[in-house]
């Protein structure tokens, strides 16, 4: 079973996520309309790079845009959440040594406390979401059960990787688990919400596009994001 | 009843129709006709799949429903944060709806849909600038109300609107021969005074080919006479066109995309025709983004840009003061603490915060800024059309609250609103809550402080 699912489920998984999020990029490309958005997107094309790069930096930087100086706690929990997201998985050791034994690569790794105070951000950060949800009439509104399913399957590999790691009783059980419950995260964000992986990027990109080349970005000095 | 008289999903292209609607006070007869309009499903579904495209589409599909919107919509705050005021929401509970259920949506939803449209969003923008995903709810109640206004669900001032521009290429029912003869009219009034003053028509390859809004020669002619003064004494080359005059465009409210397309040209024919070397248009701010920033678009022209440089008021004010084309008077600066009212359509979306700053270093000495203020600012409270719909008009009212409070936590006097929406929703707010504040164009103000060059005095005169 260990064989199966690090093995072919895990190409089949990351070959799904790899192409589903390339075209997911060549669609949103492509069904871009410099007539029907009202932006030039290959003409004052410098205006337009310039336009999107800003706009992708300044919501990278925490407390780099206005909407994340007003919202701190929330810009706090974001980033704390997508850290971990983002991090743990990549430059875990366990995965790295799987990862060379397999294909023969390997990214850095960081020590096993920092993952694991890494993985306790992401489920703390993901209880603190769903809280917020309930709590605050604003998004409570907005909340529905798809959002908390993609919550789930997000969170689900850090949960069942702490357990696994810690050795809990069933100790493969919760590490197949973990596995199959990462390869769900990866399949499905192509195919879901979680498409905002990639899409967050080109979406920051054309509304950097629209303010750098339409919306002032030519006389300003660049939306004060 | 498919569809009714008076509200039906054909554009008004004919003086008979607007008469008809005009006739109907109130639109009466026209919302009553509005409860039986059949939702013609199947064309809003083609017309969805058609145009609803991957800006759009992605916005719909990846919003996180975080509500980080809520705070940044006037609506919501002035509503006692209503959450359903939540900008997501009120694009997901229509425009979104509407798409998972391919268009198969009923008179009463669609009736809501309008409401949420034009009430409930003044297409401000504001909401895009503090989405992570910078998904622009704005743009997308603007689509939106493209929407409604191919299925005949549009409020009547709005339907009234749109057939005005399709008729006489202008918000109002103003005809080329009334322009002009409001212009040489107010020319008239004004010689003895600016002895030498002109108002040049139809002048070929002048420096300055002036717009206006509709309502300028309608309500305001003096508003004409004094940009023509400030022109007269800066030195200007200018002139207006016959043709092609009016800069606004209540098809862009209205969602008219065809009637948009119609009234630009007419503007940009007149620049071609008379070939200025550029154009500068009144103080407006939405006549500034349909002709200037969104017209192109209309129009095909794949640059984006208008035929000749095109530039708001504020950018010729600015240029003659810091020029010295036009001279202001130092001691009669205004004394009062003034505020600056940053209209959505040209500083968040075009660019121009630092600009208006620039001319309020020349007139005010006590100049306070609002909190928030340029990109940031609240819209306020009649934009999008809102101000000239009265089914809405106690929606309108509430939203005024968040400028008000903005207004009197400068403890300004006077509120410097180069914009006629903004201007508008200023004065109501005044009418309606008392806050003791004045409000004003550029115009006034710089002609009361400008210093008249000897050769340009009256010979009478002082």
């Amino acid at each position: 079973m260990y064989q199966f699912v690090t093995g072919p489920l895990a190409w089949l998984s990351f070959g799904i996520f790899l192409v589903g999020i390339i075209v997911r990029v060549v669609l949103y490309i492509k069904g871009l309309d410099w007539k029907l958005d009202r932006v030039t997107y290959t003409v004052n094309v410098s205006y337009g790079i310039k336009g999107a790069i800003r706009s992708i930096f300044f919501w990278l930087i925490p407390f780099g845009t206005r909407g994340w100086r007003t919202n701190p706690g929330f810009t706090i929990l974001f980033f704390i959440f997508h850290t971990g997201l983002l991090f743990t998985p990549l430059f875990l050791a366990a995965h790295n040594i799987l990862l060379k034994e397999r294909w023969g690569i390997s990214l850095w790794t960081i020590p096993d406390f920092a993952a694991d105070l890494l993985t306790i951000f992401v489920i703390v950060s993901a209880v603190i979401i769903i809280l917020r949800r309930i709590a605050l009439p604003e998004v409570r509104i907005l909340t529905t059960a798809y959002d908390l399913l993609v919550l789930l399957i997000a969170t689900a590999p850090f949960i069942t990787g702490f357990i696994a790691y810690h050795q809990a009783p069933g100790y493969q059980f919760w590490l197949i688990t973990h596995i199959l419950c990462g390869e769900i995260m990866l399949v499905s964000i192509p195919f879901t919400k979680l498409s905002h992986f990639i899409l967050f990027f080109m979406s920051r990109a054309q509304i950097g596009m629209d303010f750098g080349i339409k919306r002032g970005g030519m006389k300003g000095k660049g939306f004060a994001w | 009843m498919a569809e009714g008289i008076l509200c039906n999903r054909k554009p008004v292209n004919t003086k008979e129709d607007l008469l008809a609607l005009l006739a109907d006070k109130s639109g009466k007869q026209y919302y009553e006709e509005m409860n039986h309009l059949h939702v013609d499903s199947a064309a809003l579904w083609a017309t969805i799949q058609k145009s609803l495209k991957s800006r759009l589409r992605t916005w719909l599909e990846i919003c996180a429903h975080c509500g980080l919107c809520a705070d940044s919509c006037f609506y919501y705050l002035a509503n006692n944060k209503d959450p359903k005021q939540v900008p997501s929401y009120k694009i997901q509970s229509t425009l979104g709806e509407i798409v998972r259920r391919k268009g198969d949506v009923d008179n009463a939803f669609m009736q809501m849909v309008m409401d949420t449209a034009w009430s409930k969003c003044t297409c401000c923008n504001r909401c895009g600038s503090f989405c992570p995903f910078g998904i622009d709810m704005g743009v997308m109640f603007g689509y939106l109300r493209g929407l409604c206004f191919s299925q005949g669900f549009v409020p009547w001032e709005m339907k009234i609107g749109s057939g005005m521009h399709r008729i006489y290429r202008a918000q109002m029912d103003i005809t080329s021969e009334d322009w002009v003869d409001t212009c040489t009219w107010m020319c008239e009034e004004n010689e003895e005074d600016w002895p030498g003053l002109e108002i040049p028509v139809d002048k070929e390859n002048a420096d300055i080919l002036y717009t206006v809004n509709a309502r300028e020669p309608k309500h305001y002619p003096e508003d004409i006479a004094q940009a023509a003064i400030l022109f007269h004494l800066a030195g200007e080359n200018w002139t207006v066109p016959s043709v092609g005059w009016e800069e606004t465009s209540l098809t862009m409210f209205a969602g008219d995309w065809e009637g948009c397309r119609l009234q630009v040209q007419e503007v940009y024919n007149a620049m071609e025709r008379l070939k200025p070397k550029r154009m500068i248009g009144t103080e407006c701010g939405h006549a500034y983004r349909a002709t200037v920033l969104e017209g192109p678009y209309w129009a095909g022209l794949k640059t984006g840009k208008t035929p000749v440089e095109s530039i708001h008021y504020i950018e010729w004010v600015a240029e003659a003061l810091r020029t010295g084309k036009l001279k202001l008077d130092p001691s009669k600066k205004l004394k009062m603490p003034v505020t600056y009212q940053d209209s959505c359509n040209y500083i968040r979306n075009a660019g121009l915060a630092d600009t208006a700053r620039e001319i309020m270093s020349y007139i005010a000495e006590d100049f306070r800024e609002m909190t928030p203020c340029r990109e940031h600012n609240f819209c306020c409270g009649g934009g999008g059309g809102l101000n000239g719909i009265g089914r809405y008009r106690e929606q309108r009212n509430v939203g005024l609250k968040v400028k008000r409070d903005q207004i009197i936590a400068t403890g300004a006097k006077l509120v410097v609103s180069p914009c006629h929406n903004c201007w508008d929703a200023i004065r109501d707010m005044e009418e309606i809550f008392h806050i003791g504040i004045k409000w004003s164009f550029l115009k006034p103000i710089l002609l009361k402080m400008v210093i008249v060059p000897d050769h340009l005095k009256p010979e009478n005169g002082e």
